[in-house]
């Protein structure tokens, strides 16, 4: 491997930190990486969804954060050469206690708000105590990952410090989460929601403009506290929510990539008609489609009714015919498989809806309905009108389901009232998602924590069973005991049905082979500040 | 009801057995239009019994027929899901006939109303409501739909999404509602409308029961000619993500979604609906237009 500047400062600060240390980074030196980089153009990309709003901390579509991250900064951030090695953003450097309960991070000085403001360790508390603690009228879907802070100090103006409740072991990677976008005190004393409508970073880029229904776009920002970047002049995501109008202007020119993923199909497509002028990166994919009760509406408080429907899914078959036509692929658990705490398969096919004997399980499914009295079961499922891979999950269950006599009416909605009414309670059933940006069980399994610890559990449902092996999971050190309470979590989940993955997604980027610095990762909510992405014309 | 017919040739002794029977007289002066007809009923016919009709259920997967050519199992073929193709234009048969023949109903209905009204008052109001006409004229039957769609989203009623047929029926009000005032305009002079208000009857008796009926030919010839621009219009807004949605048998949804990424693989999928909605289109054109020629009187001269 190459020893650059950047590896040698890694090293460095690595042997001068106390306990686990941070990297220390010299952003002056950033171009060394690349010294063929091309300065200045706007870089057009495609965006498949509208943001519903502007505020990472209470999204978790990636629709928000496309839009959204290339105007902020985060305190650390991925690695992607590294993946899932953490690498500073606004912090220069960092200490975690050995016990880890205390994370200590200094800050780059002088970095400064798009609104002229210093950032100083105020606006990094401010932000930490919005996600953890969220003021009336704000929602955090941070809140859970959060819990165990007990306290934030600010000592000097470059330097915070985390003092922990109780142990997260995953918390270093936590700070890295692209969504903690560090917000300015003063913006949420004014107005805590603020954040929501209004966007005011430290990032590569200022706000420059949102055209509903059409784009988003950012300039250079000119006061970056990374010296050099970004090369870009600007950026515009347009919105592109039909599949093949995204296709025709990926193809076309108009774009130069598609930064969530699309579907076999279409990357043979676009192979077909580009040849060598498109690139096409392809990984696994921290995200899966969930199918979601709604257990506060009958008759989906009842159990029985939740693990009918859940049977009567076909997942080994659907994965087998589903991957040949969308981003959908892996049969899994709550964790992504393959991943070091997922399920093997062995073990899954015990659980309720992931029996490879289909029929067996279908007969089983309708008795469950029949003991139930829903032997003629109706209901609306609530789905995005994203076509890739929504629609085909959607076709998919409503199939599955008239299999067992269940009729089912098929609803689609834009991003925005679609997360509106699931949020709202106001759907019979749902396909939710679980949009993960690493694979860490702390983040993935919060997802199905009783609905006043994580506001994005759709399902609504509250088990405090779940929430204690939740807990004691995070504690536990243990990699043994702490695959069993994993496991625990994970056949409790399932054997209440209140949510659970349909299939794990297969990403595929499309990006022309002119734009240059953009990473592909696992997740793609990573790597979306875009200061290091250039167009090579 | 009052019947106006000042412009129809006396009826003579020769000409009489020519209307014994309308049916025949229609097939003998009108063969295309016969030919439509049957092939409007057979779609209504495979539309109303279609459970028994389709070879297979539109709405069942099967990944093991994965865009399966046409063959002596699937006439047209399976889909990316699939599904059988047949089974699917069978069943799409009924979206198509229930959102055009209601959209195109609704909005012929409300612009022959229009019309009569706009005819029947004359004078500023008829002006007013002709520029409003003249507003909704200058947009294409499909950018208004579009607009419409995209304002009132979906409400759906037992699985029939009633903002779509409104968004379809809007466009067609002012056309028809222009068409029928030229004609109302020659029945709003006719002595017995005079008549009708020497003797006190209500606007909206005259209106509805003295000069509607006699504007039903051009009506009738509009609400046919428009049902295909609907069938039109829901394929097309279909196509565009904002019609009925998946897994609904639908031609227009059926162009749409994946149809773009295996078109080239399994040219079918786009072949057939693309056949079905030309055939139809085609043959409400032809009915539309051959009921002109056989009502419209000036046509006999």
């Amino acid at each position: 491997m190459k020893i650059t500047r950047r590896t040698a400062l890694q090293g460095t600060a690595g042997a001068f930190a106390l306990g686990l240390s941070g990297f220390n980074f010299d952003f002056t030196k950033a171009e060394a990486q690349a010294p063929n980089v091309k300065r200045g153009g706007t870089l057009n990309f495609a965006i498949s969804a509208e943001a519903p709003h502007y505020d990472p901390h209470g999204s978790d579509t990636y629709a928000t954060l496309h839009f959204a991250a290339p105007f902020y900064s985060t305190l650390l951030r991925f690695n992607l050469s590294k993946f899932p090695q953490v690498e500073g953003d606004l912090a220069e450097s960092w200490t975690v206690a050995p016990d880890l309960m205390t994370y200590t991070f200094k800050l780059h000085p002088g970095v400064k708000f798009a609104d002229g403001k210093e950032l100083t360790s105020e606006d990094v508390k401010a932000t930490y105590d919005r996600m953890r603690n969220p003021p009336q009228g704000v929602v955090s879907t941070r809140q859970p990952t959060f819990a165990d802070i007990g306290e934030i100090q600010t000592p000097d103006a470059t330097t915070v410090v985390f003092k922990m409740k109780a142990v997260n072991a995953a918390m270093l990677e936590h700070f890295a989460s692209p969504w903690n976008v560090i917000y300015s005190a003063k913006d949420l004393a004014d107005n805590p929601a603020g954040p929501r409508t209004k966007i005011n970073g430290t990032g590569p880029f200022v706000f420059v403009e949102h055209v509903k229904g059409s784009h988003v776009a950012g300039k250079k920002n000119d006061n970056y506290f990374k010296k050099g970047m970004p090369y870009l002049d600007g950026f515009k995501g347009i919105f592109t929510l039909q599949a093949a109008a995204m296709l025709n202007a990926v193809q076309g020119g108009q774009v130069l990539g598609e930064f969530r993923g699309i579907s076999p199909a279409e990357r043979d497509r676009l192979v077909q008609a580009m040849g060598d002028k498109i690139r096409i990166e392809e990984d696994s994919w921290t995200l899966n489609l969930l199918v979601c009760f709604n257990t506060t509406k009958k008759p989906f408080d009842d159990v029985r009714v939740r693990k009918a429907l859940l049977m009567a899914i076909d997942r080994w078959g659907g994965s087998v015919g589903l991957s040949k036509i969308s981003t959908l692929r892996a049969v899994g658990g709550v964790l992504r498989p393959g991943s070091p705490y997922a399920t093997p398969e062995a073990e899954l096919v015990k659980l309720p809806g992931f029996s490879k004997d289909i029929k067996a399980s279908r007969e089983e499914a309708k008795k469950l309905l029949k003991e139930a009295g829903q032997e003629n079961l109706k209901f609306v499922l609530w789905n995005r009108n994203l076509a890739m891979p929504y629609t085909p999950a959607g076709v998919f269950l409503v199939d599955q389901w008239r299999q067992i006599g269940v009729e089912v009416e098929h609803k689609q909605s834009d991003t925005g009232p679609y997360l509106a009414t699931m949020n709202a309670g106001n759907h019979d059933v749902a396909i939710d998602f679980s949009n993960l940006f690493m694979d860490d069980s702390s983040l993935a399994l919060s997802k199905y924590l009783s609905l006043s610890r994580a506001p994005e559990n759709r399902s609504r449902s509250t088990d405090p069973e779940l929430d204690k092996l939740y807990d004691d999971h995070i504690r536990e050190r243990d990699p043994e005991k702490r695959k069993a309470l994993i496991r625990a979590f994970e056949k409790r989940v399932f054997e209440q049905g209140y949510q659970q993955p349909i299939l794990w997604w297969h990403r595929i980027v499309p990006t022309h082979k002119t734009l240059m610095g953009w990473k592909m990762s696992p997740s793609h909510n990573l790597g979306q500040q875009l200061e290091d992405v250039w167009i090579n014309t | 009801m009052t019947l106006a017919s000042p412009t129809l040739p006396v009826e003579t002794p020769a000409a009489k057995p020519r209307r014994s029977n309308v049916v025949i007289d229609f097939c003998r002066q009108q063969p295309l239009g016969a030919v439509s007809f049957v092939v409007i009923f057979a779609m209504m016919f495979a539309g109303i019994f279609s459970p028994w009709v389709a070879p297979y259920d539109p709405l069942s997967i099967d990944f093991a027929s994965l865009l399966a050519p046409p063959s002596a199992e699937h006439w047209c073929g399976t889909d990316a899901f699939g599904r059988d193709i047949c089974s699917r234009l069978i069943y799409g048969s009924r979206t198509a006939l229930v959102i055009g023949f209601t959209s195109s109903f609704v909005g012929s209905t409300l612009g022959a109303i229009l019309g009569v009204a706009s005819a029947y008052f004359g004078g500023r109001i008829d002006n007013w409501i002709q520029r409003f006409v003249d507003i909704l004229l200058a947009f294409p039957l499909i950018v208004l739909a579009l607009v419409v769609v995209a304002a009132f989203r979906k409400f759906t009623v037992a699985g029939v999404d009633v903002n779509l047929i409104v968004a379809i029926a809007i466009p067609i009000i002012p056309r028809v509602a222009r068409v029928v005032r030229s004609a109302a305009l020659s029945v709003r002079v006719m002595p017995y409308v005079d008549a009708a208000r020497a003797a006190g009857y209500s606007h909206s008796r005259i209106i509805f029961r003295h000069m509607a009926p006699n504007v039903v030919a051009p009506y009738l010839i509009m609400l046919t000619a428009f049902i295909a621009q609907a069938i039109l219009a829901e394929a097309s807004l279909s196509f565009l993500g904002l019609g009925v949605t998946e897994p609904t048998a639908a031609w227009g949804l059926m162009l749409s979604g994946n149809a773009a990424d295996f078109y080239k693989q399994a040219p079918w999928m786009i072949l057939f609906p693309g056949l079905a909605i030309s055939l139809a289109v085609f043959a409400f054109n032809l009915v539309g237009d051959s009921l002109r020629d056989f009502l419209d009187p000036r046509f006999k001269v």
